[in-house]
């Protein structure tokens, strides 16, 4: 089998829950109502009406999260592979890994110690 | 109003502005909060309050004084006992009536029985707002056993309509000791069970401790009342410091807030001081039950009193603190002005202080740590 | 206060609800061991079957167009089946917990759709089918309705190497485990659209929240994923059940000591992934009203429950296969079955192995039910602080020592058998006492009476 093969059935899945997903949000639609009125399209906000959009400024800290996630996140991608082929790689592979895991664990300190994983 | 509330308190715009309320599940009730926001901390948070005014007070100048009580009972529906007693004993003190004993021991039974299920309700919905469903069914759970106990007093579970301007509505039914004693038994190891499930619950106790701290100062300037001024670490309750009714024949603690989950006058310690109180009045309710004296319910009061011309104060301690009567009568068969003080409003006041730098999810834990009641804010 | 006494006792009732409770949902799996033989990639029967079909039609179907469409067509069944395992136990799930939480919290639970309620979901379903779809007036109208096919199909994409017994997975993918992590992150893009495209602040804040909740427990569920997958020397699902036995002191969760940790970061990691209490911020009612769902009504919202639901099987089995020795049946190891192959006895060993993996990914399941309905929910520093300050150095450290643990098994095998003896016989230990303790609990607060009137 080649690899292309080995994939197929996740495009077929793919294709499978998409369109049984719109099917039956396609019956929904015929078979459900369609009153929209001006109040039941407002945006919910407990019974007042909305000051302002939700399209404002937002807490910074999240985007932070976002970053630390990317940087933390590619560390998975190269370990993965190595995790597989650490026995093949032995004590050179090992050596490698390490410097690189030494490095993120000296960034998380060095994120802990900044204060970036407080949220104040 | 709510733009009209936040020019005033200096809204730049440039932050998210947020209506937290009045359709909320944690507002307890419809109570608006104007918070402003960057997503999670909060720069601010404003209570506007006035969506259940009901102009109680001023029913009050037009019903007569009897006619009033049942109004009384809709000041707070959670605990209404105490909303007919404060009445009751202001226009006692206003007719000059002496209570009956046995009137008093009852009013007092009823009182705690009371106090107990309104507890139940502010640390059921406070686990609730924490996160947790399940101890909130719980507590609804044992509530409901005592509605079934005052309903076989007063054939009311909500709104009782039992104290009456002189004594209490109705005697004992029989064999209603037993059942209450019974009640107790069970409730105080099922106490145990809600600390088990709830109370000592690490993340529980993380939510809570060292959040919305409320200083005893502060407590003091704001006039908070009851557990919440307690919570706050000020030993103070009417009940023992200026007992009224029965309460002088009472031995029970009053328990105050330790700090026990970080610092004195967290929401821990106005959740635990009610948990405490729980186990208090059910003691109290016991001791009115053992002693209770024989005798009539109700002194000789008219159908249609109608006191001399003066004003009188009452003051009892309800479940969400001390509420006062202050009823004035200019002769005739109806007040010519009835007000009432609560603990709620006293409450709300509070938290436009101290919510800068809090998180949203702090403001749940501090409105449902003070126990407000919406139509006690409002009345 | 007199005991309480029952009404009636209908022990059978239940029984039966459970049965039918259980063969539901799987029957789809089995639909799928059947269908099975269709899929082989030697394409034996695909090849007869298209005979038999050409016979029946009278044409040639021989050719390899007709094959490369017969295979498809098989796919397209299995893939079927495996959507609709997924929905179908989604619902059922939902029926399940809901009923779990009533007999927690002293109620009843739904109980009148069919036998104990059992058919609560299929009116769920029905009923979301008959609501009215309502777009915000000032929502992001594209983006606010494909949100939900992201959720979907990140959901549905885990059935294809999601291992439901010996034999029975859609593709054995070599990259198994690193998949499952790729297209669960599916579901945060979507939770995340649906926030911002809503254009409410409720749904905005439910979505940051979900965003940077799922990204933060990434990191610790992908380090404690490392500690199998090293044990293993695969990414492969199923070759790295087959590294595990089928004694519990041959599953690699007692196998390594820093496997027994790894698990609890994986299991915290895959709550808060899941949006699941403690960890339900994102949808936090009592905080965010309804969270990023706020705006979303009609089939739109059923989607977004469905996965959510769904993803209880999919983490539990993950766990399962991961940690907890899989579908390895005891005393019949997985090469003695695949050797059976092509006799009845290996279709009964298929069955056995399906029923050991199902059992123990409905416990994990159970216990996922148990938390939500026990605990508080954590506020969002302190997700943050559990993610980042606790679990990812404790992920790290589990790595290393896993590491050099590994290097350990080498100069001396029966190191693992050891470890793996001596903490199975721990947590024996730890399941009596907690059962003790729940017994003693229970009996305290007299609440041993089991009422089962309202079934």
């Amino acid at each position: 089998m080649t690899p292309l093969e080995s994939y197929f059935p996740l495009a077929v899945v793919f294709a499978l829950a998409l369109v049984l997903g719109l099917a039956l949000v396609g019956l929904a639609a015929l078979l459900g109502p369609r009153r929209p009125s001006r109040v039941k399209e407002a945006p919910f906000e407990c019974g007042s009406d909305p000051v302002g959009d939700a399209r404002g400024r937002f807490g910074v800290k999240f985007y932070v999260i976002a970053l630390l996630f990317v940087v933390f996140d590619i560390e998975a991608v190269f370990i993965y592979p190595w995790a597989v082929q650490v026995r093949e790689l032995g004590w050179n592979g090992f050596a490698t890994m390490a410097v690189f895991a030494a490095t993120l664990v000296a960034g998380l300190a060095y994120v802990w110690k900044k204060g970036a994983l407080d949220w104040e | 109003m709510s733009k009209l509330i936040l020019r005033r308190a200096g809204h730049t715009g440039e932050e998210m502005l947020l209506n937290f309320g009045p359709q909320h599940p944690s507002t307890h009730g419809v109570i608006n909060f104007i918070v402003d926001t960057d997503g999670e901390v909060m720069k601010k948070a404003i209570p506007d309050v006035g969506y259940l005014h009901r102009s109680i007070e001023k029913i009050g100048e037009v019903t007569g004084y009897p006619g009033f009580m049942p109004y009384t009972d809709r000041i707070d529906y959670v605990a209404a006992m105490f909303a007919n007693e404060g009445y009751a004993i202001a226009v006692e003190k206003l007719l000059k009536v002496e209570v009956p004993a046995r009137a008093q021991y009852l009013r007092a039974a009823s009182c705690e029985l009371c106090r107990i299920a309104s507890h139940l309700v502010s640390v059921g919905t406070m686990a609730t707002d924490i996160g947790a469903t399940t101890p909130l069914v719980h507590a609804l759970r044992e509530r409901e056993r005592i509605n079934d106990l005052i309903e076989a007093l007063c054939g009311a579970r909500l709104t009782y309509n039992y104290h009456r301007i002189g004594g209490v509505a109705f005697d004992m039914p029989t064999g209603w000791k037993d059942q209450v004693l019974a009640f107790l038994d069970h409730f105080e190891s099922m106490l145990t069970e809600f600390d088990r499930l709830i109370t000592y619950n690490e993340i529980y106790l993380k939510r809570l401790g060292s959040v919305a701290v409320i200083p005893r100062e502060l407590a003091i300037d704001y006039g908070l009342v009851g557990p919440n001024l307690r919570g706050s670490g000020v030993d103070w309750d009417l009940r023992r410091d200026a007992p009224y009714g029965a309460y002088k024949d009472f031995k029970f603690d009053v328990p105050v807030g330790k700090g026990l989950a970080g610092t004195v006058g967290d929401a821990f310690d106005r959740y635990h001081v009610r948990i405490l109180e729980m186990k208090q009045s059910s003691l109290i309710v016991r001791q009115a039950l053992e002693r209770m004296p024989e005798g009539e319910i109700m002194a000789k009061v008219q159908r249609k009193p109608k006191p001399e011309a003066g004003e009188a104060l009452s003051r009892v301690e309800s479940a969400r603190g001390e509420m006062a009567y202050y009823v004035v009568s200019d002769g005739t068969d109806k007040a010519y002005r009835v007000r009432a003080r609560t603990g709620s409003y006293l409450a709300m006041g509070i938290i436009e202080d101290i919510s800068p730098g809090m998180m949203i999810a702090d403001l749940v834990a501090l409105i449902a740590s003070l126990d407000v009641v919406a139509p006690e804010i409002d009345r | 206060m007199a005991p309480y006494q029952p009404k009636s006792d209908p022990k059978w009732l239940v029984a039966l609800t459970l049965a039918v409770a259980l063969t539901v949902p799987f029957l789809f799996p089995v639909l799928i061991l059947l269908s099975m033989p269709l899929a082989e990639p030697s394409g034996g029967g695909v090849t007869l079957a298209l005979r038999w079909l050409g016979n029946v039609l009278g044409t040639d179907l021989s050719g390899p167009v007709a094959h490369d469409v017969g295979t498809a067509v098989v796919l397209l069944l299995i893939a079927f089946l495996f959507i609709n395992f997924g929905a179908i136990f989604s619902g059922i799930c939902v029926w399940w917990e809901r009923r779990i939480a009533g007999r927690m919290q002293s109620r009843i639970g739904p109980n009148r759709q069919g036998l104990g309620g059992f058919l609560v979901w299929v009116a769920d379903a029905v009923k979301f089918l008959l609501k009215e779809d309502l777009v915000p007036a000032e929502a992001d109208s594209l983006l606010f309705r494909i949100a939900p096919y992201f959720v979907l199909t990140g959901f549905a994409l885990t059935f294809v190497v999601l291992p439901f017994g010996h034999s029975v997975v859609m593709a054995d993918l070599n990259v198994g485990v690193f998949y499952i992590t790729s297209v669960t992150a599916l579901v945060v893009v979507g939770i995340l659209i649906s926030g911002w495209s809503s254009n409410s602040k409720w749904a905005l804040f439910g979505g940051m929240r979900s965003a940077a909740q799922v990204v933060s427990y990434e990191i610790p569920a992908g380090l404690a994923v490392f500690v199998p997958v090293l044990m293993a020397g695969s990414l492969s699902m199923q070759d790295i059940i087959r590294a595990q036995g089928a004694a519990p002191w041959d599953w690699f969760i007692f196998r390594n000591p820093a496997a027994l940790v790894a698990f609890f970061v994986l299991f915290t990691s895959q709550l808060a992934e899941a949006n699941r209490t403690p960890f339900d911020l994102p949808e936090a009612e009592s905080e965010l009203v309804a969270g990023y769902l706020s705006e979303y009504s009609g089939f739109r919202f059923a989607l977004f429950f469905m996965s959510e639901f769904g993803n209880i099987w999919v983490m539990s089995a993950l766990a399962t296969t991961l940690f907890f020795g899989g579908w390895q049946v005891p005393g019949m190891p997985a090469a003695a079955i695949s050797a059976l192959k092509g006799t009845g006895a290996w279709w009964g060993w298929q069955l056995v192995s399906m029923a050991v993996f199902a059992v123990k990914t409905l416990l994990l399941a159970n216990v996922v039910i148990w938390l939500r309905w026990t605990l508080p929910r954590i506020r969002i520093d302190q997700m943050m602080t559990l993610s980042w300050k606790y679990l990812v150095p404790i992920g790290f450290v589990c790595l290393i020592f896993t590491l050099f643990w590994q290097l350990g098994v080498g100069a001396a095998p029966g190191l693992e058998l050891a470890s793996g003896v001596a903490l199975s016989v721990g947590a024996l230990f730890v399941v009596i006492a907690f059962f003790r303790r729940v017994f003693k609990n229970v009996t305290d607060v007299r609440g041993d009476a089991i009422d089962l009137s309202n079934w």
